[in-house]
């Protein structure tokens, strides 16, 4: 068991990463996650691995492919602009199979926004992370120890699945600092990669990693095939945390550094005699819709809270299906709501269509 | 019987894809022989580009990924980082290593890549069907520079080899051509040359081949050669733009 | 029983973000639960800084608090700024050397401490942090000075920590106040 050490989010993902066996790492600056990229470039000289500074976000991406598709374990990280940048290369990714793994500090938007904590890329992390019938497994940290432990687990579950892990923090989970138990070392062996393009020695087929399919049935069994993966994936990986369900009147739903303030307002709502708990989706995609289904059929109402002006919700009322009211409040442009504007809205509901 | 002509190993069954006359094919052919000559087919790893040659990994028999349009030297720099010892190319035209991609191209330059880059110059964008390249002469008739390519309105042609020479990290530049069985010969050996310098880690080469484009120049495969020797060569010179090895010796 | 939140601003180089962690690192050796905020963007760079410290028994619910039991503040603007954020029954700290404007909050109580002139009349060059710190720890008894001086063992890297005792000076000199 390693000690616990206090660390910033940003550094705990990059310790984490190098200690998944992470060895090559492309970014390219821009606040607020640049801790990331300066802790790479700190140690993996050290450790034999790069760090590179590319030429912009979408280089870095495609420097990962190259990296990924090659059979390395590379990762990128950028913030909500720079992420905008990648979506091209993350769609060649999706469509060739390549596994990385990618972090989005998010900051506030749309255009350049803000530098301040934000949840409104939601809809891209979870809808449309590139073009074409796509997903990546969106993981949803909601405090530095989680950062570490997402972070390690995430190669393992892109390499599982061939498919990129997106990491969705925010500027607050990036830079806080709190006490972190890191996961210890392994080594990685690139034997276990039949796929990956890193030279045949005239052993066997050449390998291509490739998304173009000019034959349109071979397109779609292409798409199909890995919409069975994704089944799989929704059936095997959903990671959700439930906080005082039990014997909720009213849920909350809330992920990242929200489900934290959202903690906060459900005990001040418990002190007030406001039945309140929290669902806090740990994947993002795939979704937690069945606990949330469940609960539709005991709980008055739902109200989801998120830094952006209403994107999860969506979900959330898919999940539902208009069995119970679904509410929503939301700051957003970097401003993180508070304890009490959400106690305010717990009141609200309560007062009113959940009585 | 005796066996005068065989095609090499590192070429697939695959037929190119490439349009009759186009000289695509000779160059995609002697990439590969040369590959295939220096022993490297089992460590080498290819990066196909997006444009005419497109499909390049179905036809080289090493190991490929084919990149998104103007990256293939992005995603040969992360290739080559996490195998610094194996081979790496990429194969490029105009569009997708001088237009979309002029950022990639320069700073994996800037960053001596110790990787291939072969660059295609047809003065046009072929797959899409033959509008105005960065490399399109002046008055140059396409579908998107219908009445000529006026530079005031559409830009300057850029000269790669000129650029990448003054790109410090870069070991290697020379342009050739492949209309003539000599300047064939010589096409091969500047390919040999640029493999040699990769194995000898002397940062990034790239050699630009003009080639020609019947299809949408509008013109027989014959008169295109013609073409390309009149116009392309006069604006495009042949010739070694930067050599570190020779620099080296001359020292 | 803890649970205690803090927020601790000043000028960029006042200390103000390693007082924050020197709390939250005794924190962590006590075996409690801790957070450390920081603020982040252009203002980091001259202007105020600030950070937010939570303490806690039970798992830190938001480490952002806009209601905090506590504040440490080391220049005017600061504490014009989260004077009025205390919670009742909370304490203010405030540095009198560089705030000269500052009046009894109701319901809050109010500690004045020369601290940037003491460290300067002391010796202890750049430990008003600290001296502040010192004072803190006597008027809320969250920490001894073993849990801080585990702390700054932690907090402070390898190649300064000849400067912890100094730093534990500053801590005794504000818990003599």
């Amino acid at each position: 068991m390693s000690e616990k050490v206090l660390m910033k989010g940003n550094e705990a993902v990059a310790e984490s990463a190098i200690r998944a066996g992470c060895r090559h790492f492309f970014g390219y600056p821009i606040t607020p996650q640049t801790e990331v990229a300066a802790y790479f470039a700190k140690r993996m000289p050290k450790i034999g691995g790069t760090y590179l500074q590319a030429e912009s976000e979408i280089a870095a991406i495609n420097m990962v492919l190259g990296a990924g598709g090659s059979g390395a374990r590379a990762m990128t990280s950028s913030s909500s602009p720079g992420i905008s940048l990648k979506t091209e290369g993350i769609s060649y990714i999706c469509g060739s199979d390549v596994p990385c793994v990618i972090m989005n500090i998010e900051r506030g938007g749309p255009g350049l926004g803000g530098i301040q904590p934000s949840q409104s890329d939601y809809f891209q992390a979870t809808k449309a992370p590139g073009h074409g019938d796509l997903h990546v497994i969106v993981l949803a940290p909601s405090g530095v120890q989680e950062m570490a432990d997402i972070t390690y687990n995430a190669f393992d579950l892109a390499e599982k699945y061939r498919m990129p892990c997106l990491i969705l923090g925010d500027g607050i989970l990036g830079q806080m600092m709190e006490p972190v138990e890191l996961p210890e070392p392994k080594e990685i062996s690139a034997e276990d990669k039949p796929w990956a393009a890193c030279g045949h020695e005239n052993k066997r087929e050449h390998n291509i990693i490739n998304s173009l399919y000019l034959d349109p049935a071979e397109l779609e069994q292409k798409v199909r095939a890995r919409y069975e993966r994704y089944a799989e994936i929704e059936k095997n990986e959903v990671r959700f945390e439930e906080y005082k369900t039990d014997d909720a009147d009213i849920i909350i739903t809330a992920f990242g550094a929200t489900s934290r303030v959202a903690k906060s307002a459900i005990n001040t709502a418990r002190e007030m005699g406001i039945k309140a708990g929290l669902v806090r989706p740990i994947t993002l995609w795939p979704f937690p819709k069945e606990i949330l289904a469940k609960l539709a059929d005991r709980v008055k109402a739902f109200l989801s809270v998120e830094m952006n002006m209403g994107q999860m919700v969506d979900d959330v009322k898919l999940a539902v299906n208009g069995k119970k009211p679904v509410y929503f409040f939301g700051r957003t442009g970097g401003i993180v709501p508070t304890a009490e504007e959400i106690v305010a809205e717990l009141e609200k509901i309560n007062g009113g269509a959940a009585k | 019987m005796s066996i005068v002509f065989k095609k090499t190993s590192m070429l697939t069954d695959a037929p190119l894809s490439y349009c009759p006359g186009c000289t695509h094919g000779i160059i995609t052919r002697l990439v590969a022989e040369v590959i295939d000559e220096m022993g490297l087919a089992g460590e080498t790893i290819g990066i196909a580009p997006v444009g005419c040659s497109v499909l390049a990994y179905n036809f080289f028999s090493c190991d490929m990924i084919q990149a998104p349009h103007g990256r293939a030297p992005a995603v040969a720099t992360g290739v080559k980082r996490a195998h610094p010892d194996k081979t790496v190319f990429t194969y490029q035209g105009d569009g997708d290593l001088a237009a979309i991609g002029t950022a990639e191209t320069i700073h994996s330059g800037a960053r001596g890549e110790n990787i291939c880059i072969f660059f295609v110059n047809n003065a046009i964008y072929g797959m899409t069907g033959g509008q105005v390249a960065p490399t399109s002469l002046p008055g140059q008739v396409t579908q998107t520079t219908p009445y000529g390519r006026d530079v005031k309105y559409s830009g300057n042609p850029i000269r790669v080899c000129e650029m990448m020479a003054t790109v410090t990290g870069t070991a290697y530049v020379e342009r050739v051509a492949v209309d003539c069985v000599k300047n064939v010969r010589h096409a091969k050996e500047a390919i040999r040359k640029a493999f040699t310098m990769q194995q000898e880690k002397k940062g990034l080469s790239l050699v630009e081949f003009l080639s020609t484009c019947p299809t949408n120049w509008g013109l027989t495969p014959v008169k295109a050669l013609e073409w390309l020797r009149e116009n392309l060569m006069a604006y495009y010179p042949l010739g070694v733009y930067k050599d570190v090895t020779a620099e080296e010796e001359a020292k | 029983m803890i649970n205690t939140s803090i927020i601790i601003a000043g000028f960029g180089g006042q200390g103000i973000l390693f007082t924050g962690k020197v709390l939250a690192y005794a924190g962590m050796v006590d075996g409690i639960n801790v957070s450390h905020l920081p603020s982040y963007g252009p203002e980091m760079r001259g202007g105020t800084a600030n950070c937010t410290v939570c303490l806690c028994d039970e798992p830190v619910a938001s480490p952002l608090v806009t209601r905090p039991d506590m504040i440490i503040v080391m220049n005017q603007p600061s504490y014009d700024k989260f004077k009025g954020s205390v919670k009742k029954g909370g304490k203010i700290f405030l540095d009198s050397s560089l705030i000269s404007e500052y009046s009894e909050v109701e319901g809050v109580e109010t500690f004045a401490i020369p601290a940037t002139e003491l460290a300067r009349d002391k010796e202890l060059n750049g430990l008003a942090n600290m001296i502040m710190l010192g004072k803190v720890l006597k008027e809320t008894g969250i920490f001894g000075v073993p849990e801080i001086e585990a702390g700054l063992k932690k907090a402070v890297p390898e190649k300064k920590a000849h400067l912890i005792p100094s730093n534990i000076s500053a801590v005794e000199l504000g818990m003599s106040l």
